[in-house]
């Protein structure tokens, strides 16, 4: 077990790296790639854009002069020193601002997406093809086709104000906990209920069709004929069995939104997170934050990849840490 | 007179599929005593499985119909609620089935999943259970329970996992063990223990069992009355005796011909029935087993009642063949023919 997260990390610290060497690949050859280019202006001289270049470390050139920049950068990002190239924020310190919003945003919606896509997965598998089942399963359709942005704007014009229809909720935002717990969850019940509704109809989809196979295994017939309730047999033998791919499929999504990966809910909410920091780092072509942001979506990934593998081993004693 | 447990009354049960109606088991009759053993046999098909399950309520869902009466000491199973029938099973009547490696759940351990079973109808505190387990474990022969009741179902052989099943299927002491191809799935040398088990354990449990199988060898070593099933219906029921010494229906010899036996003569090759058993959902007129029988005659085109045709007055079967005839004719199925150039 030791070993196997020893061995798992030193996997992890290679992804990142290799993570980070693609995005930065990515940005230098996209058009329009060299920053010092684009910072110097329309009207710039050659030496403007050389000295701009040299400014920001990036006057080395071929293979290892890339290597180098790219080595740079990673090593400016790990000991805090990053700095954004449009208006020399600190990276890092950027990010620090962002979590407690984009932790407040992903922890809120993955509970909500968790609980009710097991609640309507599960009434969807025991009641399948009856009316409850159809329409859930039209509901749940409808939730996964919902662009997000769509229907975020959609909530804050019917109900958030904008449209000056209902007020029932604020149009967005966001109010640190600390600051006002009421508030907090005010504003957040909305962006919660957006960034999960997708969730909640993929996963009710998924764990519906794993309840209905998991029906017919020889083992819940041996529950039934052992005389257990209806109940017992559906939580303890059945929901148990079906809820172990769910398991993946959590800490995969929840891992992405933490990590920042909610630009989009973030972004129509203003709430001002990780996710909404990279939205407006990728309007400014803005390599350090954007390299920053990737990193740390790419770091809960892989810790929650390897949280998954132990509460796999933990969930089907069959599986083995190796 | 022993008492009397089970007694099964023209039971049919029927499924609505997309293709059509499904007669998977089309009037069968029977009654069990205490101590007693009935096996049921016949081919995959047959209906003897859902008979089985039928009589634990385990076949119960919107597309099944049944018909008939599954009376256990006068109760109708049939009747009764989803709910008193939890009271039933497990309690009153034990099953276990035929594979013993997707049968248990992967992901609780031995001793839990018995315990389980015990703590569903006795109010006894979770350690009482274990021990339970743990005594019950060793009376199936599963070698240092008090160690193995902690093991989870991947870490037991195929043969320990079925005695496990066993323990769990007589935890609550039931009446009935009902053995749904019990040995189907297991090596040779276990079956045979299974088979010394259960009938053993029978008697250690003051229970009846129910044992269906496919193989005629394994019911000869335990049951006391055969039913030989055939799409869905009795085709021949008599004493072990009957069956073995005395077999009626053609599709009796076929099944007597296709296992390999050390007592006679050996054959040049095992007998193998012609043909496949019938769709039921369109079963061919008359005796069903006609299109497959090498005996058939014109007044196959009538299905014959189960009736006593021969002397034993126990010993019922399908076949308007003439007992002479037959008593003639059988050995060249039972035995290949062989009996003469012995």
């Amino acid at each position: 077990m030791v070993a196997f997260i020893i061995r798992r990390i030193f996997g992890m610290l290679l992804v990142l790296l290799a993570v980070s060497f693609i995005v930065y690949v990515i940005f230098i050859v996209i058009p329009g790639g060299n920053p010092a280019i684009r910072i110097a202006g329309r009207t710039a001289t050659q030496a403007n854009i050389k000295s701009i270049e040299i400014k920001l470390g990036l006057n080395h050139h071929g293979f290892l002069g890339v290597l180098q920049q790219w080595f740079d950068m990673v090593k400016a990002l790990f000991t805090g020193t990053l700095v954004s190239y449009s208006n020399q924020t600190n990276v890092v310190q950027q990010i620090k601002e962002g979590i407690p919003a984009t932790f407040s945003l992903a922890i809120g919606a993955g509970i909500i997406w968790l609980g009710f896509g097991i609640l309507v997965g599960t009434i969807s598998a025991v009641t399948a093809g009856k009316a409850s089942d159809r329409l859930i399963t039209a509901g749940a359709l409808i939730g996964i086709s919902l662009p997000v942005a769509w229907l975020g704007l959609l909530l804050l014009y019917f109900v958030g104000g904008i449209g000056g229809i209902f007020s029932w909720f604020p149009s967005g935002g966001y109010v640190p906990l600390t600051q006002n717990p009421v508030q907090w969850f005010y504003h957040l019940i909305l962006p919660w209920f957006t960034l999960a509704i997708l969730f909640i109809g993929f996963y009710g989809r998924v764990l519906r069709s794993n309840i209905l196979d998991t029906i017919n295994e020889d083992f819940v017939r041996t529950a039934k004929a052992k005389g257990l309730t209806t109940n017992r047999i559906l939580v303890k033998h059945t929901l148990r069995a079906s809820l172990i791919p769910i398991v993946t499929l959590f800490g995969l999504d929840f891992a992405a939104v933490l990590g920042g990966g909610a630009i989009i809910t973030e972004t129509v909410y203003n709430i001002q997170g990780v996710g909404w920091y990279a939205a407006q780092s990728i309007q400014t072509q803005d390599l350090p934050p954007l390299m920053g942001v990737t990193l740390f979506g790419a770091m809960f990934i892989v810790v929650f990849s390897l949280i998954v593998d132990i509460a796999y081993a933990y969930l089907d004693p069959r599986i083995r840490l190796t | 007179m022993a008492e009397q447990l089970l007694e099964v009354n023209d039971l049919k049960v029927q499924f609505a599929t997309e293709d059509g109606i499904v007669q998977a088991v089309s009037g069968i009759s029977f009654k069990l005593e205490k101590g007693k053993v009935l096996g049921i046999v016949g081919e995959s098909g047959s209906g003897k499985s859902v008979t089985a399950m039928t009589l634990m309520g385990l076949t119960r869902g919107v597309n099944a119909r049944f018909e008939g009466e599954v009376l256990y000491k006068g109760t109708d199973l049939l009747k009764v609620s989803d709910k008193e029938l939890q009271d039933y099973r497990g309690n009153e009547l034990g099953m276990i089935f035929q594979d013993p490696m997707t049968s248990l759940n992967p992901v609780y351990r031995i001793g839990e999943q018995i315990a389980e079973a015990i703590r569903a109808h006795e109010k006894v505190d979770k350690r009482t259970a274990r021990s339970r387990a743990i005594e019950l474990l060793r009376q199936v022969g599963i070698p240092n329970p008090e160690n193995r009741v902690d093991d989870f179902p991947h870490q037991f052989s195929g043969g320990m996992r079925q005695r496990a099943m066993i323990a769990m299927a007589l935890s609550c002491n039931p009446s009935i063990l009902i053995a749904d191809e019990p040995t189907t799935a297991l090596d040779v040398t276990i079956q045979a223990q299974i088979v010394d088990l259960v009938s053993r354990l029978k008697d250690d449990f003051d229970s009846a069992v129910v044992f269906i199988t496919h193989d005629l060898g394994v019911i000869a070593e335990i049951a006391d009355e055969i039913i030989v099933m055939y799409a869905g219906r009795v085709v021949e029921r008599g004493s072990k005796r009957d069956i073995f010494y005395d077999p009626q229906m053609p599709y009796t010899w076929g099944l007597l011909g296709s296992i390999p036996r050390l007592d006679r003569p050996r054959a040049e090759r095992l007998h193998t029935i012609e043909g496949m058993p019938p769709s039921l959902i369109n079963l061919p007129e008359g005796c069903k087993f006609r299109p497959r029988c090498p005996h058939a005659f014109e007044k196959c085109m009538q299905e014959p009642e189960l009736e006593n045709r021969v002397e034993a007055p126990g010993h019922l079967d399908r076949c308007w063949l003439d007992v002479e005839y037959k008593r003639s004719r059988r050995d060249e199925t039972i035995t290949g023919g062989t009996v003469e150039a012995a």
